[in-house]
């Protein structure tokens, strides 16, 4: 029975060593540290993450979103969080089921501000490199050719099969864009330094506010850090509007039903609370991956003590 | 046989693939943080042996296939049929040429040989990593020579054909690498 740890002393100290790098430079910004539950009464409606439930019908985190929000609504302020995250069926080089997630919260800053802290942030474990920001169409254009916001389903489909050998005869607009850039995109970016993709469709808006490109398109004010083709963070100039939430809520929910999936119990507490969040802006990254860089260990294993081996 | 799902897919699992049984060699997990996961999975086509790379969306299904890998002894050809015996039952399979392809080089009577096998019948031969062929035809040997570096074709009992040093002379047994077809050295008497 193989009971040794999987990651190395080495890594080990250099996970301490990060944690408290990134205490630091909060305290040095007076972003106060909080933490709120993992066990939750509800979870996300998110058709693509699947909630781990417990035998009480109560749910682990996927991500701390909803209650920092709420703290966020009931005028703590800038805050951050370092904690567990759980999703169900997550099992590769690069995912856990239970991994350690950064969030963080910046009232007032813009998307743009919060980028670039971001990349502040991330410097501290991957020094001096190139910060460069593209947007999910321009990353389109520049690798496939095509404007992501502006193509039909059918024309899609026949880009999609010159570059992947996938069958997905149910498969979405947004099921496409996603099997491109995750497939083919994502693998050519950040190779010198750091790129951020931000604008992303208004379909994927996830809980980001929707705005207007130079081309007067709808996007969403979402982006996402990549280094070495490796996906660190996904940040959103937060929605505060609360009719706008409860309908993607409900959209979700349609989606997750129509693919065979639960529907999810509405988080009236997050919902509700969301008609007092200041205009703010919030990322997620992910400590594991970014230790991997740090340490360039292949797989995730490597820093972690006791992966998940199914 | 029963079914996978895209995650329970390890390398040597055995699935049907567009008709033609495979062998897992990677499966690697892609999922952005928001939106559908996949698979990217590289498979051997077990009976062409070709690699192929295929994608599919995480949670889909693909069915075993019915292949397992038997120790079995080489009996005889008939010219078109190549008969393997398994030890244990002495049940008896026949490969056919596509089956046996390069390895027909390598076979010797009552060697044993690893023989896939697909719903009971053979697609592949594997040779053992090495074997001892009989020299049936070559130059005759520089005696001596054991330091120089020179070599020479000398074909085997099986028909193969390989590069042995000089003084390697008709007759003798020598020991080949079958992964390689390189000699090794002469056979321990």
């Amino acid at each position: 029975m193989s009971w040794q740890p999987s990651a190395s002393f080495n890594n080990i100290r250099a996970r301490a060593a990060m944690l408290a790098k990134i205490r630091q430079f909060f305290a040095e910004r007076n972003v106060l540290e909080v933490e709120t539950p993992l066990v939750c009464d509800s979870t996300v409606t998110d058709p693509y993450i699947e909630s781990l439930q417990l035998t009480s019908g109560d749910y682990l985190q996927t991500s701390p979103e909803y209650a920092m929000k709420r703290l966020l609504a009931a005028g703590i302020g800038d805050c951050y969080q370092i904690c567990k995250a759980f999703r169900e069926d997550e099992s590769g080089l690069r995912h856990n089921p239970e991994f350690t997630l950064l969030e963080w919260y910046r009232v007032g800053f813009s998307l743009d501000a919060l980028m670039d802290e971001v990349g502040t942030l991330v410097n501290l474990f991957l020094p001096n490199k190139k910060v460069e920001k593209l947007t999910y169409q321009e990353a389109f254009e520049r690798t496939l050719g095509f404007d992501p916001l502006a193509i039909s389903l059918n024309d899609l489909k026949a880009k999609a099969s010159q570059h992947i050998q996938l069958e997905m005869p149910d498969g979405t607009l947004d099921d496409w864009l996603n099997a491109l850039i995750s497939l083919v995109i994502e693998p050519t970016l950040g190779k010198e330094g750091l790129t951020f993709i931000y604008q992303y469709p208004p379909s994927q808006a996830a809980l980001a506010k929707l705005t207007k490109n130079d081309r007067t398109q709808s996007v969403a004010a979402r982006f996402e850090l990549y280094y070495q083709g490796i996906e660190l963070a996904n940040g959103f100039d937060e929605l505060t509007d609360q009719p706008s939430q409860a309908e993607r809520f409900a959209k979700d929910n349609d989606e997750r039903q129509q693919r065979g999936q639960k529907r999810i119990p509405i988080d009236q507490a997050f919902l509700t609370s969301l008609a007092q969040l200041p205009d703010c802006s919030g990322v997620a990254l992910g400590l594991d991956r970014l230790l991997m860089l740090n340490t360039q260990s292949p797989s995730i294993q490597d820093v972690l003590t006791f992966p998940d081996r199914q | 046989m029963g079914s996978y799902s895209t995650n329970e897919l390890r390398s040597g699992l055995k699935v049907m693939l567009d008709g033609e049984p495979c062998s897992i060699l990677e499966n690697e997990f892609v999922k952005p943080g928001k939106g559908q996961a996949f698979n990217r999975v590289k498979l051997r086509n077990l009976f062409s042996g070709r690699v192929w790379e295929r994608t599919f969306k995480s949670g889909e299904k693909l069915d075993g296939a019915d292949v397992m890998d038997q120790d079995m002894e080489y009996l005889y050809t008939d010219g078109e049929f190549w008969f393997f015996m398994d030890p244990q039952s002495f049940e008896q399979v026949q490969a056919d040429k596509a089956a046996v392809g390069e390895t027909a080089k390598w076979l010797k009577e009552q060697e044993t040989y690893e023989v896939t096998l697909f719903n009971g019948a053979p697609i592949s031969i594997t040779p053992p990593n090495f074997i001892e062929l009989e020299i049936t035809e070559t130059d005759p040997g520089l005696k001596g020579d054991t330091a120089q570096g020179g070599s020479k074709p000398a074909t085997l009992s099986t028909g193969a054909v390989v590069r042995v040093p000089l003084f390697i002379d008709q007759g003798e047994i020598i020991r080949i690498d079958t992964r390689t077809a390189e000699y090794v050295s002469r056979a321990k008497g």
